[in-house]
């Protein structure tokens, strides 16, 4: 070079002759993989600090807890709210316990919790991570710039409770670096897991499997906020076109993936049964249960989905077809609002400024006298109420016992059908037998049996019952003074409750 | 029930000629009695109790009466008012004696006493502000509800937080999509986008005694919002989403009369020029540079 370059815009000489610096364009790539590089940071601080803390804490793993917290807060997130603080930090402890088995509980849910408000970084008000990082501007300048993030925040729920949400970030950050559409990775993750499964690589199918249900919630997330902002404002929405589209791509899409997914537990199913060794078998179990849950969530998506329609035009009702005034006003938010927020903070804030001292009203001025002030200093501050109000003493009124039978008769009923389970009887004859008891017995052993007619072998098989109940018309009348119909044959089956365990395990 | 605009200045030009003078002989004295300003002065401070309601207090709707129907009275309290630092937005058995503190007014509310940490924190200030923009835009969202004397709106601490978010969220996203890179210069907060300032700063946090953490958006919204219900501009209505509150014929009026115009002509002091030929209803955000609005669309929820 034979003219003195400023440093800080030489580009690097690949050619012959200067070459100005290179522009937004050809940093973006760059820019954008520091700030990928950025979101962990956190989590190697993560383990860079745990040695200032009061104890010797270096046995954990903060990394891992962080990522194994990341994921659970991710799984947990629904439609409407996120997860709860308590449960993440419960779902967490046996990992931690697992690190340090001979630490005790308390040490184990202070690390939770350590890693849980880092994760948020409750200390600073903005509640999230700043990273710096360099550009070239478009004038060749070098500018340091901030780029701020997060990976779990706080969300309000009902009632004023908060919920945690893992961030876009947090959830790239998780499955790797993904500046990619979607849906379009959600098929690439599914495809995979076809794959593998067929050539029957089980840890890594897992593994794609989880990958697919991240993307499934991050999808939902991207549908939810489209939702809302629908709900807010009618004519802000392009319901001509693009909504109806999106709803049609989205019920699509869940269509599709329901049937796709159902094909891969089919699949999994059998890969487990063949499966020979117990790890295969448990991994492949696990599995079910994943693709289970986002069938699950598709569902749910789908339900959101169909409500759309109706809530428009409850709101286009509502919104659209009210009456129009005389004449037209400000547009707080078209005029004021809207133009405001691109502005830098410096302008922005003298605008709202003037509207924060013009729009609050008035304030009456407090004059305070030496007397009350006495009074007021000397006042013991009110303790706020923890318990709330003392419930009330419920009044029980004991409701009268309407039963037609006693409890007594139904034991003597139930022990005159506790048959040998090879020995059925008529119920000629256990009528006879029961009328020697209790001239109301009859009629219990008689609607017991009839029940037995039509056993819930479902119902028994479901709840690992052992012995069944149950009665069989032979065609034999029923020669009785007080019943008729068929003498039933009531007798004992034994149920197969090993074997039904078992089956009840392949079914799921 | 509604009633020209009383401004003080024009008050004494422009006699509210209602009833002609022949009519009510008796209340049309030259003279003014130092009865007649106690009275005036009472009118007045009845108007800084916001709260009141007219219908409430025999006292207040009486003097509200003599206001309406004796012009010479009108004067004399608009003139208490003005002296006092006030400007008199209307009086009407809707609103009652609606005033509001004018700049520099004993009465004004500052944004140091308002929130502490706005003082010295421009992040803070802003997000304070736009707080109670926001506030006024949720309960006011098309340019007829604010127009509109009848018109009640109903705002939730948590919708306002979601909407702001939103609109913020389609600005990150528009600026994506142009390949901008909003992330502000290291050390020059002051040229950081609004949106960005709002979007970083989280929601909510959990705290200790379980009350809302005061940084966080929902917080300043909720101190917005209980801020102005505490000034008669909103009633609390419920607790659901953070707070849900309806809106006070004088924050209508406080909004439409006052602020909107104050925080307009700073944005056209700033060259961002709003358009408005006073017909359209829901008007496109005005710079050409703005968010690119589907057809009709009034705000930037388009997909």
């Amino acid at each position: 070079m034979t003219s003195p370059a400023d440093t800080h815009t030489a580009a690097p000489q690949l050619s012959a002759g200067p070459r100005p610096a290179p522009g937004p364009a050809a940093d973006e790539g760059l820019s954008r993989r520091l700030r990928a590089l950025a979101c962990t940071a956190p989590l190697h601080d993560l383990d860079a600090r745990k040695a200032n803390l009061a104890g010797a804490y270096t046995v954990y793993a903060m990394a891992e807890v962080a990522l194994a917290a990341i994921d659970l807060v991710t799984l947990n997130m629904d439609f409407d709210t996120g997860a709860d603080h308590d449960q993440i930090v419960a779902r967490l402890l046996p990992r931690i316990a697992a690190q340090a088995p001979d630490r005790s509980d308390t040490e184990h849910e202070r690390v939770a919790r350590w890693v849980l408000e880092n994760l948020i970084n409750v200390g600073s008000v903005d509640r999230g991570f700043r990273a710096v990082y360099g550009t070239f501007g478009p004038d060749g300048v070098y500018i340091r710039r901030d780029y701020d993030f997060k990976l779990v925040e706080e969300v309000p729920g009902h009632g004023g409770s908060v919920y945690l949400r893992t961030t876009d970030e947090a959830v790239n950050v998780l499955v790797g670096a993904l500046d990619t559409d979607v849906t379009s990775a959600q098929i690439a993750a599914e495809v995979k897991l076809e794959v593998l499964i067929s050539r029957g690589r089980l840890a890594d199918a897992q593994l794609a499997a989880e990958q697919a249900r991240y993307r499934t919630v991050q999808y939902a997330e991207t549908l939810r906020r489209t939702l809302e902002a629908t709900r807010r404002n009618v004519r802000a929405v392009d319901w001509l076109n693009a909504v109806p589209d999106m709803i049609a791509e989205a019920l699509d899409h869940v269509a599709d993936r329901y049937r796709h997914e159902n094909a891969i537990l089919t699949n999994i199913r059998k890969a487990r049964d063949e499966a020979e060794e117990p790890e295969h078998k448990r991994r492949a179990a696990e599995l079910v249960d994943i693709v289970k849950d986002c069938i699950r969530r598709h569902t749910q998506l789908q339900s959101r989905l169909l409500e759309a329609g109706p809530l428009f035009r409850a709101e286009q009702d509502r919104q659209a077809f009210a009456p129009p005034t005389a004449h037209a006003g400000l547009d707080l938010y078209g005029q004021l609002l809207a133009p405001l927020l691109p502005l830098p903070v410096d302008q922005a804030t003298r605008a709202t400024d003037a509207f924060f001292t013009h729009g609050t009203g008035l304030r009456t001025p407090v004059s305070v006298r030496v007397g009350d002030l006495v009074e007021m200093l000397l006042t013991p501050p009110v303790e706020r109420e923890h318990l709330g109000a003392e419930m009330p003493e419920p009044d029980l009124i004991a409701t009268p016992d309407d039963s037609r039978f006693s409890e007594e008769q139904l034991a003597h009923a139930m022990e005159l059908l506790d048959l040998d389970h090879d020995v059925p009887r008529r119920l000629s004859g256990l009528l006879a037998e029961a009328r020697l008891r209790d001239p109301d017995l009859p009629y219990l052993v008689a609607l017991l049996a009839v029940h037995a007619a039509s056993p819930p072998v479902g119902t028994a098989y479901r709840q690992g019952e052992r012995r069944l109940l149950f009665a069989v018309d032979d065609g034999t009348p029923l020669d009785d003074h007080e019943f008729g119909g068929a003498d039933l044959i009531v007798g004992t089956a034994l149920l197969d409750a090993a074997g039904m365990a078992a089956d009840r395990k392949d079914a799921s | 029930m509604t009633e020209p605009y009383a401004e003080p200045t024009d008050a004494w030009g422009d006699p509210q000629p209602a009833y002609p003078a022949e009519t009510v002989p008796q209340t049309a004295p030259t003279a003014v009695t130092p009865a007649d300003a106690a009275d005036a002065a009472r009118l007045v401070s009845y108007g800084l109790q916001p709260k009141l309601m007219p219908a409430r207090d025999a006292e207040y709707a009486g003097l509200l009466r003599r206001y309406r129907e004796e012009p010479p009275f009108a004067r004399l309290a608009d003139a208490v008012a003005t002296g006092l630092g006030l400007v008199v937005l209307e009086v009407s058995t809707r609103a009652g004696m609606a005033v509001t503190a004018a700049e520099d007014s004993v009465f004004a509310v500052r944004m140091g006493d308002y929130a502490r940490r706005a003082s010295s924190d421009t992040a803070d200030r802003f997000l304070h502000g736009l707080a109670h923009l926001a506030v006024a835009a949720m309960a006011f969202p098309r340019p007829e509800d604010l127009a509109d004397d009848a018109y009640i709106g109903r705002i939730t601490v948590n919708g306002v937080d979601a909407f702001v978010r939103q609109a913020c969220h389609r600005l990150e996203e528009r600026a994506e999509r142009e390949g901008d890179n909003t992330d502000p210069a290291t050390d020059s907060p002051g040229l950081e986008s609004g949106w960005r300032v709002y979007a970083r700063r989280s929601s909510t946090g959990a705290t200790k005694d379980a009350r809302r953490l005061a940084g966080s958006t929902t917080g300043i919204i909720g101190k917005a919002a209980a801020f102005l219900a505490d000034s008669g501009f909103l009633q609390r209505t419920g607790d659901d989403a953070g707070g849900t509150y309806r809106t006070t014929a004088r924050y209508q009026l406080q909004v439409r009369d006052m602020a909107g115009g104050a925080a307009m002509a700073e944005l056209l002091e700033l060259g961002v020029v709003p358009v408005t030929d006073g017909s359209a209803t829901l008007l496109p955000p005005p710079d050409a540079d703005g968010l690119e609005l589907a057809a009709d669309a009034g705000l930037p929820f388009h997909s």
